[in-house]
């Protein structure tokens, strides 16, 4: 009994250190995001990392996406003589919630693990000590260089998703569904309002945050060699995509009682 | 041992620390005076290395004072340190070379990252010269990947002089090496001796650690057991000392007795 106790304790204790460091480390990121040294070569090293070498798996992810809510909206609408409106259908969900998620959960998978196994590599081959005593801060080099990349990039590769989505289920709509191009644009815009582009703004802003910081953290935070760089790596994916899928519904959540 | 009017280039006074629930330091004072080579010597896990994290302030002491040229580090901001550790370079134990970076790369590093005095011709040109120094002026285009474990390490002895500093730090900088390559590396420790610089090198090598150190501590246990000239320690008639120099020499009744059972088994081994 007091030996499961105190593993208790122990446990609760390494939680609150973990959030204690994760912070410290979120803190010292953004801190290095505004002062200088800032590293423009390895900040446009990882905007092509993140930004260019994502293109193709988001453009997948947003065609595929799109293409099956038209199937999918479709056989929903259809008793109702409703078929028409699968584009606002398409493009509400698109915009609000999958675009953002699902180009989350696929950058989480790519770049977040990405940079989850490059600190840690550098961790446990005494890389990063060799930064150190270099007198470069590695926060500064390494975290706050790839925070500013997917700060910048991942929204971007959001509008993208969003767009292909949307392209995807027209390619659906006109092939397979029989609507005319222009009442499937029309009820995709008419069903946009001002909050929902807001929100298809903010929530990729914040999942960048998570996945550049949860990889970073993984990463810096690596012991116990090659086995410790696997564990991070896997951390460092589980941990986002789980704080994507959270902070996805607390955002909808503020969102709607401030908007609708 | 401190000089008043020229303060040590590194002092360690009763330094303790405490990684985990692990003492591992245990009141340790050395004094490096400038120019001066020190060779920590100590078996595995003994704290050596930790000894050289202190002192480029990768860690710090739980309790106890480390000057660098007369300055406290022990209570410095990390943005502080960087400062102190622009006059610092180390050898890691596996070079610690960046993966990612050319040799080239790697060798100017702190040049291009810190020496804003300096021109791309005059940084292109000391990178160069520090690795003709360590006999690897070929490898330039390579990548830390492409090289050897001996030529790796020498990269890394390259990095550190490329970077000026007058303080050089070398953790285990002939482990691993072959005899060719760990004579090499021993040479180039005795040739940066003559420049001046002043250099702290952490090794198990008795060999390397005669032919470097003006001056040599032993560390057991994250203890100092010994601090003097090499002449000093092969003279030393301290049993752990011995042990360490000249295992095979023990007196029966030092080393390590065996149990019951192990006892029937040597005597087999033996009788075979």
């Amino acid at each position: 009994m007091a030996f499961a106790s105190f593993n208790i304790k122990a446990r609760l204790i390494g939680y609150v250190l973990v959030v204690q460091e994760f912070t410290y480390l979120c803190a010292q990121t953004v801190a290095g995001l505004v002062r200088p040294p800032w590293y423009i070569r390895e900040t446009v090293l990882q905007l092509d990392r993140i930004g260019v070498g994502s293109l193709f798996i988001v453009v997948l992810t947003g065609l595929f996406t799109g293409m099956v809510l038209a199937l999918q909206g479709a056989v929903q609408l259809e008793p109702y003589g409703a078929t028409i409106y699968v584009s606002s259908l398409i493009s509400t969900s698109v915009v609000r919630e999958l675009g953002p998620v699902l180009a989350a959960l696929m950058i989480a998978g790519r770049v977040g693990t990405g940079i989850a196994s490059e600190i840690a590599s550098m961790q446990v081959t005494e890389q990063i000590d060799a930064l150190r005593a270099e007198g470069t801060d590695p926060i500064q080099k390494l975290a706050a260089t790839r925070l500013a990349a997917c700060l910048l990039m991942i929204p971007i590769l959001t509008i993208i998703t969003n767009t292909i989505a949307i392209l995807g289920g027209w390619l659906v709509a006109r092939l397979y569904l029989a609507i005319d191009s222009y009442f499937y644009w029309t009820w995709a815009f008419e069903a946009l309002h001002g909050h929902d582009l807001v929100l298809g703004l903010v929530k990729p802003v914040v999942f960048a945050f998570i996945i550049a910081m949860v990889g970073c953290y993984a990463g810096f935070y690596t012991s116990g060699g090659t086995v410790g760089v696997g564990l991070s790596t896997t951390r460092s994916m589980v941990s986002s995509s789980i704080l994507i899928l959270m902070s996805d519904f607390f955002i909808t959540k503020l969102f709607m009682a401030y908007s609708w | 041992m401190v000089n008043d009017a020229t303060p040590s280039m590194i002092t360690l006074e009763h330094v303790w620390l405490t990684l985990g629930d692990r003492l591992i330091l245990k009141d340790v004072s050395l004094d490096v005076q400038p120019g001066e080579t020190l060779v920590i010597l100590g078996g595995s896990g003994s704290g050596k290395t930790t000894i050289l994290r202190l002192i480029l302030g990768l860690y710090r002491a739980d309790r106890g004072s480390i000057r660098i040229e007369g300055q406290e580090i022990s209570r410095l901001a990390e943005r502080e340190l960087f400062q102190i550790r622009q006059e610092m370079a180390m050898v890691f134990q596996n070079a610690a070379l960046f993966d990612s970076l050319t040799v080239r790369e790697n060798v100017g590093y702190r040049l291009w990252e810190h020496g804003r005095l300096l021109s791309d011709e005059q940084i292109e040109q000391t990178v160069e010269e520090s690795l003709n120094f360590v006999g690897l002026e070929d490898t330039l285009e390579k990548m830390p990947a492409e090289l050897s474990g001996g030529m790796r390490k020498r990269v890394g002895i390259a990095r550190a002089l490329a970077s000026g500093a007058k303080v050089l730090l070398y953790d285990e900088p002939t482990a691993g090496l072959d005899p060719i390559n760990t004579c090499m590396v021993s040479r180039l420790i005795r040739k940066l001796k003559t420049k001046g610089v002043t250099q702290v090198v952490v090794t198990h090598d008795l060999e390397t650690a005669y032919h470097v150190a003006d001056h040599i501590v032993m560390i057991i246990k994250g203890r100092v057991l010994f601090d003097g000239t090499p002449d000093e320690i092969k003279n030393s008639s301290d049993p752990a000392i011995r042990e360490f120099l000249d295992p095979g020499s023990m007196p029966s009744e030092w080393r390590p007795q065996p149990k019951a059972d192990e006892g029937v088994v040597r005597q087999q081994a033996d009788l075979l």
